[in-house]
């Protein structure tokens, strides 16, 4: 079995947020660049279910510029097989699932984040699902091989359940999905030179939504310290000032 | 021309995140000289679909069906693109949760629709559509425009009032025509604690963090969560210590709440765990460190000792 692996390429989580051009872009200067922590999570995972037998390859693929080759190499460092970076810039989720669409069709798994923690889109993985015509599930926080199945854990609201679901399939994942993420060594970063990185040409493809507009929230009013003596005034305030209790 | 909401149920009830979707989608609807309509999948008692005209939707369309009492993601996703297809539907509106993540995206694809989640107010404009979502985990906002013929939203918790407009809506029964072989995901086991406030619908959640020092010492927690009948949160580090479940673990990582009010004990505030938590409306922080980054989030707080703080707010609660 192949699985592919999503990565999302995002400023280090933390990253002051400013912006340039009248708000209009995000200032990218200083900011040091990581894989999603989700994608590295999956990545994790992907690479446990590997060692664990039946996997024969895992690829990472990557819209984005050659910024971005840094991040991919680092998923190789820490064990994926090659990668592939489609060589465009990533604004908009359709326009990027319509560029991953055309290499994941191949692979049997496909592991995306939930959410890229930049824009927040919520939006590639089952953008691409149904592109492909595969099955996904969603919130998933554990996933094991079963035959030609997939036995996976799902999140659902006040707990979690266990489904089994027929490949191909996309699953879109989260917190749970491994424990830690692995820190690439130094044999490992030595071999990723040698790992093939290919680059693909974008296919046309349109953008169906458009950032017009940046801002930073509203600084918050300082808050109202009250003394430990006095913490039921705390209620209080809540009660008569704020009004949410 | 319509405005379609999809309304979740749980175990056959909506809940206010459903009617929060209603009354939002209505407020678009006025001002568009649009009607609502909502879709509801699974078995729900006609009493609980008549609440959804209250709050603005025209007509229900009653997906009598028990194959959807779980999520599959293709068939869900194929059912309400149908209900869209057959409202003539511009805009399709989900909750910003677990269900509304997996669906959204796959109905935009069936409608060759754009998609903005985590939507936080009213549309900026309609024409051009443009609305305002949170980006780098809330430590920014977007103005977002969507480009394509239809729209599809998913809707932040707690963005809009439940508004009741005391107005009554028509049921129909709809079939989306979907059939077995769309269903792909077969349930082994569901694990739920029942009769527990839901993390997603709290209007109040009391969170603890390592300041807590262990998992015994949370029986003031659960009596001060239990008093204001609100829902149970934690740092990262609380469940990765097996103190409390990674289901209650909020933050970037976590769960992403946006309640009324909400109480952080023995929480430092770092940048991640505010990130999920920093919509919160009224946020509470007690930290025996007046350095802690939580008091710059805060707007009320006390620098104390959360053994001395926790039992005066349950007596102050319960003196309400
Ligand atoms: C990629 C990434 C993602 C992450 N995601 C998340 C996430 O989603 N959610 C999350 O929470 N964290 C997340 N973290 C971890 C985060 O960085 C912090 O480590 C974590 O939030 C700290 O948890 P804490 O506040 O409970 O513990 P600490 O930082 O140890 O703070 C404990 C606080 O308790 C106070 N305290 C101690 N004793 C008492 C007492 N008796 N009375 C009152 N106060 C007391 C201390 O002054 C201190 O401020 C993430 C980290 C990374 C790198
Ligand atoms: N530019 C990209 N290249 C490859 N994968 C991506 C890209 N953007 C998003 N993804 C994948 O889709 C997931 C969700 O991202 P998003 O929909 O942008 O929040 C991420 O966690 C990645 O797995």
């Amino acid at each position: 079995m192949k699985i592919l692996v999503l990565i999302s390429n995002v400023p280090d989580t933390t990253t002051k947020i400013r912006f340039t051009g009248n708000n209009t872009a995000f200032d990218d200067s200083g900011v040091q660049w990581i894989i999603n922590p989700w994608d590295e999570l999956a990545l994790t995972r992907a690479l446990e279910l590997k060692e664990a037998g039946g996997v024969d390859k895992i690829t990472v693929a990557n819209v984005g510029e050659k910024s971005t080759e840094a991040t991919l190499r680092k998923a190789l460092a820490v064990g994926a097989d090659d990668a592939i970076r489609i060589n465009t810039t990533a604004n908009d989720a359709f326009y990027v699932a319509t560029q991953l669409a055309e290499v994941a069709k191949d692979y049997e798994l496909i592991l995306a984040g939930i959410e890229a923690s930049d824009y927040n889109g919520n939006a590639v993985g089952g953008m691409l699902a149904e592109m492909l015509d595969y099955n996904s599930v969603s919130a998933v926080s554990g996933i094991d091989l079963d035959g030609s199945d997939f036995k996976v854990t799902r999140e659902v609201d006040g707990g979690y359940q266990v489904v089994s679901i027929g490949g191909p399939l996309l699953a879109i994942v989260q917190k749970g999905i491994a424990k830690e993420p692995r820190i690439p060594a130094m044999r490992g970063i030595m071999m990723a030179r040698k790992k093939p990185l290919n680059i693909n040409e974008p296919v046309e493809g349109i953008d169906k939504t458009q950032i017009i507009k940046f801002e930073l929230p509203p600084p918050k009013a300082a808050c109202k310290l009250i003394d430990e003596e006095n913490a039921k005034e705390v209620i209080t305030l809540l009660h008569e000032e704020a009004k949410v209790l | 021309m319509s405005i379609l909401v999809y309304t979740e149920n749980w175990d056959g009830k909506f809940k206010n995140l459903s009617f929060e979707l209603v009354s939002y989608a209505h407020a678009i609807a006025k001002e568009m000289n649009s009607t609502v309509t909502a879709v509801s999948l699974g078995k729900v008692s006609d009493d609980d679909l008549m609440k959804l005209g209250k709050y603005g939707a025209t007509k229900v369309l009653n997906v009598d069906d028990e194959r959807y009492n779980s999520i599959d993601n293709r068939a869900t996703a194929k059912a309400i693109a149908s209900a869209a297809k057959s409202e003539d539907s511009s805009i399709v509106i989900f909750a910003n949760n677990n269900v509304g993540k997996a669906i959204a995206p796959r109905t935009a694809i069936k409608l060759d629709a754009g998609l903005v989640s985590g939507v936080t107010a009213l549309p900026l404009s309609i024409n051009p559509f443009v609305v305002k979502k949170k980006v780098f985990t809330s430590k920014a906002i977007a103005n977002v425009q969507i480009n394509s013929d239809i729209k599809v939203i998913t809707l932040a918790q707690n963005s809009y009032d439940i508004i009741d407009l005391g107005q009554s809506a028509t049921i129909e029964t709809y079939d989306p025509g979907i059939v077995d072989t769309d269903f792909s995901t077969s349930v082994i086991e569901t694990n739920k604690v029942s009769g527990k406030v839901l993390l997603s619908d709290a209007e109040i959640v009391v969170s603890g963090g390592r300041g807590m020092k262990s998992a015994d010492n949370w029986g003031g927690l659960e009596e001060l969560a239990d008093l204001l009948g609100a829902g149970l949160a934690c740092s990262r580090p609380v469940s990765d210590e097996g103190w409390r479940s990674h289901s209650e673990h909020v933050g970037q990582t976590g769960v992403m709440i946006a309640p009324n009010l909400y109480f952080a004990f023995g929480i430092s505030g770092a940048i991640q765990h505010l990130g999920g938590v920093s919509s919160s409306k009224v946020i509470v922080a007690v930290n025996k460190d007046p350095e802690a980054p939580i008091f710059e989030a805060a707007d009320y707080g006390i620098v104390g000792d959360v053994n001395v703080v926790i039992p005066e707010f349950i007596e102050a609660v319960k003196a309400l």
